[in-house]
């Protein structure tokens, strides 16, 4: 190398931290799991925040209604007539009386395979479906029902939206919470790497540092160094939890391996930010530890 | 008439390029490495700071070149108290000062030209600006055909030249070396010596810490002698003296 001739004109300063370092491909590896873990997670809470939406929207639309009969009415007259005047009111696009097998279905896993449920007061039941638009409250519902002197009680499934949209809530926020934990443990590693790579290269920082260079160009240094490592790294995590995902959607999406959790092509978007988020991680990250580190030379 | 006097002190006290006025320092709680001195370095001359091992040489080009601060007393660098001087502050002064250090301290994945170039690159020049004088002063110092070499493939001596030429590349106004001549052999530290002679021929003010007896006879410079982190013997001091010093430079 000493023996090749010099070029002053092509001569382009090198940089003050060498390029490569042994521990880069440990620190690469580590970030990229870090950075699939949060891809993932960030996936699958939009995928769960999706399957309540839709759970919830379902429930949203419709509601049941208990019929007992009263006083010599048979039970499918009062299903009929309960159904009838939901029919008719502003808010229900549908209501149907159920056959009274189905009745029977509900109430045999309590009474037994009996042949006589003919001579019991079994309720009916009445299936309503919401408009979309502007869905009956179970108030009005009742409200209409208690004027038809009908002996019902309406269903609107709040209870299990409520629990659904609480459950999405406590999804979100874990998935958040995890995201967080993810970002802090990615940027301990970095400020973890920041200091050996400082403590590595204490000649670099002694002589720039004595030689007049300001704190903030020597954390720059090594800002710059641990963000680009960080990007690639997130760059790797990204891709490896994008084909996950898209592995997981061809193999059936909702419908397939993941029921619970319908994955959509647009949630692999998600992983987009990654590298720039652990770029933006890792910088913080090393500026505030190489900044912390110089101050006490 | 009364203002011959002020324009006088004035004038001697730009001169004076290092103060120490009563200082002291130590390694945080550890005893005094240094105690109570007093002395002023003036533009353009020429010290040696001499003193058995742990004497307080490397401590005291320490607190001139700004990588410690005394635990009392004044340093005054350039007529600044650096004391008062915030960590902001402390890059400009550190410009003006070129080290030689002890264990040079030259970057093994940076060419020698790349370390000869280093202060200019934090200085805020050019490429442009700087690489045909970085070329010359390597030349100058006997490294014109290894620029490109990497130090680890370098001779003792080499490395030596190459850590002055880092240090005096961006021509500060004062040079400090710590045992410049601590790994080479009596040849190569006489024309190191003259190397640094040279420099203070040039105008910068030099001053070497060493316990090489010898070379400090050969060159007949005045010498800042330390025993247990005080000085026994002080240079001739005033502009008289200065001005001598500089004549037996020339």
């Amino acid at each position: 190398m000493s023996g090749a001739p010099f070029d002053l004109e092509r001569w382009r300063p090198a940089s003050f931290l060498p390029e490569k370092d042994a521990r880069d491909p440990a620190l690469i590896f580590v970030v990229a799991v870090l950075c699939f873990l949060a891809c993932l997670t960030a996936m699958g809470v939009i995928a769960a925040d999706r399957a309540a939406g839709g759970w919830a929207s379902q429930l949203t639309g419709e509601a049941t209604v208990i019929v007992r009969a009263r006083g010599g009415e048979t039970p499918d007259a009062a299903a009929a007539r309960a159904a009838e005047t939901l029919a008719g009111l502003k808010g229900v696009a549908e209501a149907r009386a159920l056959e009274r097998e189905k009745a029977y279905d509900l109430v045999r896993p309590w009474l037994g395979d009996m042949s006589d449920l003919e001579d019991l007061p079994v309720p009916r039941l009445v299936a309503v479906t919401l408009d979309p638009e502007e869905p009956a409250t179970a108030e009005e519902l009742s409200k209409a029902l208690n004027a038809q002197g009908l002996d019902t009680v309406v269903d609107d499934h709040s209870i299990w939206i409520n629990d659904i949209r609480r459950a999405a809530g406590v999804v979100r926020w874990t998935g958040a919470g995890v995201f967080l934990m993810i970002a802090l443990a990615a940027g301990a590693v970095i400020a973890f790497a920041t200091r050996a790579g400082l403590a590595a290269r204490k000649d670099v920082v002694e002589v720039l540092h004595l030689t007049g260079a300001e704190d903030g160009y020597i954390a720059t240094l090594f800002q710059l160094r641990f963000a680009r490592i960080a990007a690639v790294a997130g760059a790797l995590g990204a891709a490896a939890a994008a084909g996950l995902g898209a592995m997981l959607r061809l193999a059936g999406g909702g419908q397939g391996l993941t029921p619970a959790l319908p994955i959509a092509w647009i949630d692999l978007l998600a992983c987009l930010p990654a590298p720039l988020l652990a770029a933006a991680v890792a910088a913080v990250a090393a500026r505030l530890t190489a900044a912390a580190l110089i101050r006490a030379l | 008439m009364s203002r011959k006097p002020n324009a006088g002190a004035a004038r001697e006290a730009a001169d004076e390029i290092v103060r120490f006025d009563g200082v002291a320092m130590r390694y945080g709680r550890g005893p005094e490495v240094l105690s109570d001195l007093n002395f002023v370095l003036r533009r353009g001359s020429f010290h040696f700071v001499t003193g058995a091992s742990g004497a307080g040489k490397s401590s005291l080009l320490k607190l001139i070149y700004l990588a410690a601060r005394p635990s009392s007393g004044v340093v005054r660098l350039f007529g600044e108290d650096t004391q008062s001087l915030t960590s902001s502050q402390l890059p400009r002064l550190r410009r003006r000062i070129g080290v030689v250090f002890q264990d040079l301290i030259l970057l093994d994945h940076l060419s020698a030209f790349d370390n000869a170039a280093l202060p200019l690159r934090i200085a805020g020049y050019k490429p442009a600006e700087y690489r045909n004088d970085v070329a010359e002063l390597l030349a100058w110092v006997g490294l014109g055909r290894r620029m490109l070499a990497l130090p680890p493939t370098l001779a003792g001596g080499e490395k030596q030249r190459l850590a002055i030429a880092r240090a005096v590349v961006n021509r500060p106004e004062i040079l400090l070396a710590d045992e410049p001549t601590g790994n080479v052999d009596q040849e190569m530290a006489l024309r190191i010596l003259r190397l640094f002679v040279e420099l203070n021929r040039l105008g910068t003010t030099v001053v070497i810490a060493t316990h090489d007896q010898d070379l400090v006879a050969r060159s007949n410079k005045p010498v800042l002698h330390l025993e247990g982190g005080r000085i026994t013997a002080l240079p001739p001091q005033g502009p008289v003296a200065a001005g001598a010093d500089r004549s037996e430079a020339e």
